[in-house]
């Protein structure tokens, strides 16, 4: 049980996806322009990282080695489908609002990286714990950008359309409409990155990386090979040997 | 978003960007091919999301394979882009939307192709910004990734005056 909550702990704080690794960016930057978004993308992701890490860590022994990430890629996909059409059906104004970016779940750094990183090794149980570990500091990282977003940006807390649960804007404060615009998404990103950085630097730990694909770096230690660095890397090793 | 990821040199900015470039233009071809002539005709237009990523995937592998055949100058130049492509967004986001927005053949070629190249206009200009600011005095917890994000903000700010929004 011990492992359980160490990979729950990891996966929240220790190597937060998107504040630590930098990973996902896509939907990180895409989606967060209110907190309802940033929930719905990141419980989606989280449902389909739980469930595909439970299916890969099931059939870990059964996949060939050779046409793994196929493999994985095709479990991932139909569990994004399956994720999209339950939200279409139920979910349509969230569906409406989070649009391509259901689909593009697929190609989320994150959900493969994990798959290759620890469900094709690990036993079920840890292996769920560790998706849903995961998908939860993914959720939180784009729920905090997101409600920062939202309160700069159109002056609401939790705001689902129609109604919000606070709105300043009614209160004489004017919206400052770039934050829910693309620059916002970078501007409040870096900022929650750099005070990250300086957390961390108090606790003695080293800042967020920039990833370098196309050079050894900390792409270097990482096992996931269908997460381009590595697979860069090693056409770099091929070229020069 | 491999933007951060490849943007360090304006050389390996614009390789990746030729690469992007040949992957997207040729996938949108392709995905727009099997959705009118495969998936439409047998109603499993459900299945797209699943097709379109083992395609890209199996076309970026055969792209590579065919390079370093035919033509091992331009396999040197962009064969350590290709492997990272499958996972550029823009490649299935492109293949996804090009549908959505119901293009025929041409029209998703075009929009595919325009997409590549503005993909790489931003990246060799971000390559540009990134190897001027790299030995400034930056406020030490900027350092890294925060200033790359600020970088690309502010050239998001520029880049929406070219659609009038400021």
């Amino acid at each position: 049980m011990n492992k359980c909550v160490e990979r729950l702990y990891n996966g929240l704080i220790k190597e937060n996806p998107t504040f630590v690794l930098t990973l996902g960016m896509c939907p990180t930057l895409a989606v967060t322009t209110s907190a309802i978004n940033g929930i719905g993308m990141g419980l989606s992701s989280t449902v389909v990282l739980v469930m595909s890490n439970l299916m890969i860590s099931l059939l870990r022994k059964v996949i060939p080695d050779g046409v793994r990430m196929p493999a994985f890629i095709v479990i991932v996909a139909s569990f994004v489908t399956m994720v999209q059409f339950l939200m279409q059906g139920y979910l349509p104004d969230l569906y409406e609002s989070l649009g391509i970016y259901i689909p593009l779940i697929v190609v989320n750094c994150i959900i493969l990286g994990r798959a290759e990183a620890y469900a094709s090794k690990n036993s079920v149980l840890p292996s769920v714990f560790d998706g849903l570990g995961m998908g939860l500091g993914f959720t939180a990282a784009i729920t905090i950008l997101g409600a920062v977003r939202e309160l700069l940006g159109a002056g609401t807390i939790l705001s689902t359309g129609s109604s919000a649960l606070v709105d300043f804007s009614k209160m004489g404060y004017t919206p400052a409409s770039i934050f829910i615009l693309a620059p916002g998404a970078f501007f409040v990103l870096a900022m929650c990155i750099a005070v990250m950085n300086r957390i961390k630097k108090k606790h003695g730990m080293a800042p967020a990386q920039v990833p370098d694909y196309t050079q050894d770096g900390p792409c270097a230690s990482c096992s996931n090979t269908m997460c381009s660095g590595k697979a860069a890397a090693s056409t770099a090793d091929k070229k020069q040997n | 978003m491999s933007i951060p990821g490849v943007s360090k040199k304006i050389n390996t900015a614009a390789g990746m960007g030729g690469a992007v470039i040949g992957v997207i233009t040729i996938s949108s071809l392709i995905c727009s091919l099997i959705y009118d002539f495969i998936l439409t005709p047998l109603d499993l237009t459900y299945l797209n999301t699943i097709v379109f990523i083992l395609v890209i995937a199996a076309l970026v592998q055969f792209v590579e394979m065919f390079l370093k055949k035919t033509s091992p100058a331009l396999y040197e130049a962009l064969g350590v882009y290709l492997p990272l492509i499958t996972t550029n967004c823009a490649v299935l986001g492109i293949a996804l939307t090009n549908v959505q927005n119901g293009y025929n053949l041409i029209e998703s070629v075009v929009a595919g192709f325009g997409t590549a190249v503005g993909f790489t206009i931003a990246i060799v200009i971000m390559a540009g910004i990134r190897e001027r600011i790299e030995f400034n005095d930056i406020p030490e917890n900027f350092r890294g990734m925060p200033i790359v994000l600020l970088t690309a903000g502010l050239m998001a700010i520029a880049f929406f005056g070219f659609s009038g929004i400021l």
